[in-house]
C-alpha cells in the first residue's frame, strides 16, 4: 500500500476516532459519571446492540489509528530494510490481535455469555 | 605601504575583539570532537568566515572549512554558529551579539574534518527527485516558442528556485536527526518548485518518488528549516502545500 494512501487512512480514522468518542464520553452525562461506570450500566451499554456497534467501530479506528501511529515512531527510530518489514508486520498483526480481542470482548458480553 | 600602514592603525583602533571557538575532530585520527579557542580581532563588518580565515592565515593553517563564493550565493560555507545553521559569509560577528562565537559542523551530515561536512547524501536526495522540468516537447527545437508563463504561474514556485543546496534546512530538521533515509526538506522543497511549475509535466513521477516510508509524510512540520533557510526559501511550507497535492486538494 502507498505511503500516501496509508496517511490518508491514519488522518481519517483519528477525525472519525474524535467524532466517536466525544460520543462515548457524551453517553456518560446521561446519567451521573461515577453512576454510568457501575457494572450493570457498563454491561446495559455492551447489550445495547448500536452502542455495541459504535464501540466496535472506536476499537477499529483506534487499533488502526494507533498501531499505525506507533509503525511511524519506529521506523524514524530505526533504519533498515529487515527492521523496517518486521516493524510493518508487526504492528499490522498487533493490530489484527487487539481488533480480535476486542471484538470477542463485545460480541461476548453482548450475547450475554460474560 | 604608507596608506596600508594607515588602514592598519585605523582598523585597530575601531576593531573589537572576540573568542572564536572552532570544533577540531578529524575522523580518522579522533575519537571525539573538540574545540580549539582563538582570540580575533573584528570591525562591524567582519563576517564569521573571515574570522576563520584569519585564524587559518594568522594562528592555524590546519582548520578545515569549506567557502567559495563568500557572498551567500555558492551555499558552501554552512555550519553551526552559536547553536544555530547558518552561512559562514553571511553571518557577521557584530551581529551575533557574543562576546563568544562557537563554530561547529552542520548537524545530520558526516563530517569530513573539522566545519567542512559530506555533501553526498544531500546531493543525491536533490537529484533522486528529479530537479528538471519534465515534458516530451523542449524549447530548444526552431519553430518553438518559449514556455510562457503569466505571473501568476512564476509566483506559485519562485521563491523555492531560490535555494542554493547549502544543507542548513537538513542540518536544523529534527526529523533528519533520527531518520538518516529521510528525504528531507531540501529535496521536498525542491520537488515542490517542480511540482508546482506550470511547465512541468512530471508531477505524477515526482510525487511517487517521495511516496515512501521515509519521504514527505514523515515531516512533523517543526518549520526549523524555513526559519534558517539563508535565501528566504520556506520548505515547511512547500511541503505542506505538497501533500495537498497528495491529499488530493490540488491537482
Amino acid at each position: 500500500m502507498r505511503e500516501s494512501t496509508v496517511m490518508k487512512i491514519h488522518y481519517g480514522t483519528a477525525l472519525a476516532a474524535v467524532a466517536l468518542v466525544a460520543v462515548h464520553i457524551l453517553m456518560r452525562l446521561t446519567m451521573g459519571y461515577a453512576e454510568s461506570l457501575e457494572y450493570e450500566n457498563v454491561l446495559a451499554n455492551y447489550k445495547f446492540v448500536p452502542y455495541a456497534i459504535m464501540l466496535e467501530i472506536i476499537l477499529v479506528l483506534l487499533a488502526v489509528h494507533g498501531f499505525n501511529g506507533l509503525r511511524v515512531i519506529l521506523l524514524e527510530l530505526k533504519q533498515g530494510r529487515l527492521y523496517e518489514k518486521s516493524v510493518s508486520y508487526g504492528c499490522l498483526i498487533g493490530m489484527i490481535g487487539l481488533i480480535a480481542y476486542g471484538s470477542r470482548t463485545i460480541i461476548m458480553t453482548n450475547m450475554g455469555i460474560v | 605601504m604608507a596608506q596600508v600602514s594607515s588602514i592598519s592603525n585605523e582598523q585597530s583602533q575601531t576593531a573589537k575583539s572576540v573568542t572564536l571557538k572552532i570544533s577540531r575532530y578529524n575522523p580518522e585520527h579522533d575519537e571525539s570532537s573538540g574545540f580549539m579557542e582563538f582570540n580575533v580581532q573584528y570591525e562591524k563588518w567582519t563576517t564569521v568566515l573571515e574570522a576563520i580565515l584569519d585564524v587559518k592565515k594568522h594562528f592555524d593553517h590546519s582548520v578545515a572549512v569549506r567557502y567559495s563564493c563568500r557572498q551567500a550565493t555558492c551555499g558552501s560555507c554552512g555550519m553551526i554558529i552559536n547553536g544555530k545553521p547558518r552561512l559562514a559569509c553571511f553571518t557577521k560577528i557584530s551581529e551575533l551579539d557574543s562576546n563568544v562565537v562557537t563554530v561547529e559542523p552542520m548537524n545530520n551530515f558526516p563530517v569530513i574534518r573539522d566545519l567542512a561536512v559530506k555533501f553526498e547524501k544531500l546531493f543525491d536526495t536533490h537529484q533522486k527527485i528529479k530537479p528538471y522540468l519534465i515534458r516530451d516537447d523542449t524549447e530548444l527545437v526552431s519553430d518553438e516558442k518559449e514556455f510562457l508563463q503569466t505571473p501568476e504561474e512564476v509566483e506559485q514556485y519562485i521563491q523555492f528556485a531560490n535555494c542554493i543546496k547549502c544543507g542548513l534546512c537538513n542540518s536544523a530538521c529534527p526529523t533528519m536527526a533520527t531518520d538518516s533515509s529521510f528525504v528531507g526538506p531540501q529535496a521536498l522543497a525542491q520537488a515542490y518548485r517542480y511540482v508546482a511549475d506550470s511547465r512541468d509535466k512530471g508531477k505524477d513521477s515526482r510525487l511517487k518518488i517521495i511516496d515512501d516510508s521515509h519521504g514527505i509524510w514523515r515531516c512533523h512540520f517543526a518549520g526549523s528549516c524555513s526559519q534558517v533557510c539563508p535565501k528566504g526559501v520556506d520548505p515547511a511550507m512547500g511541503i505542506q502545500l505538497l501533500r495537498g497535492y497528495m491529499l488530493g486538494f490540488k491537482s
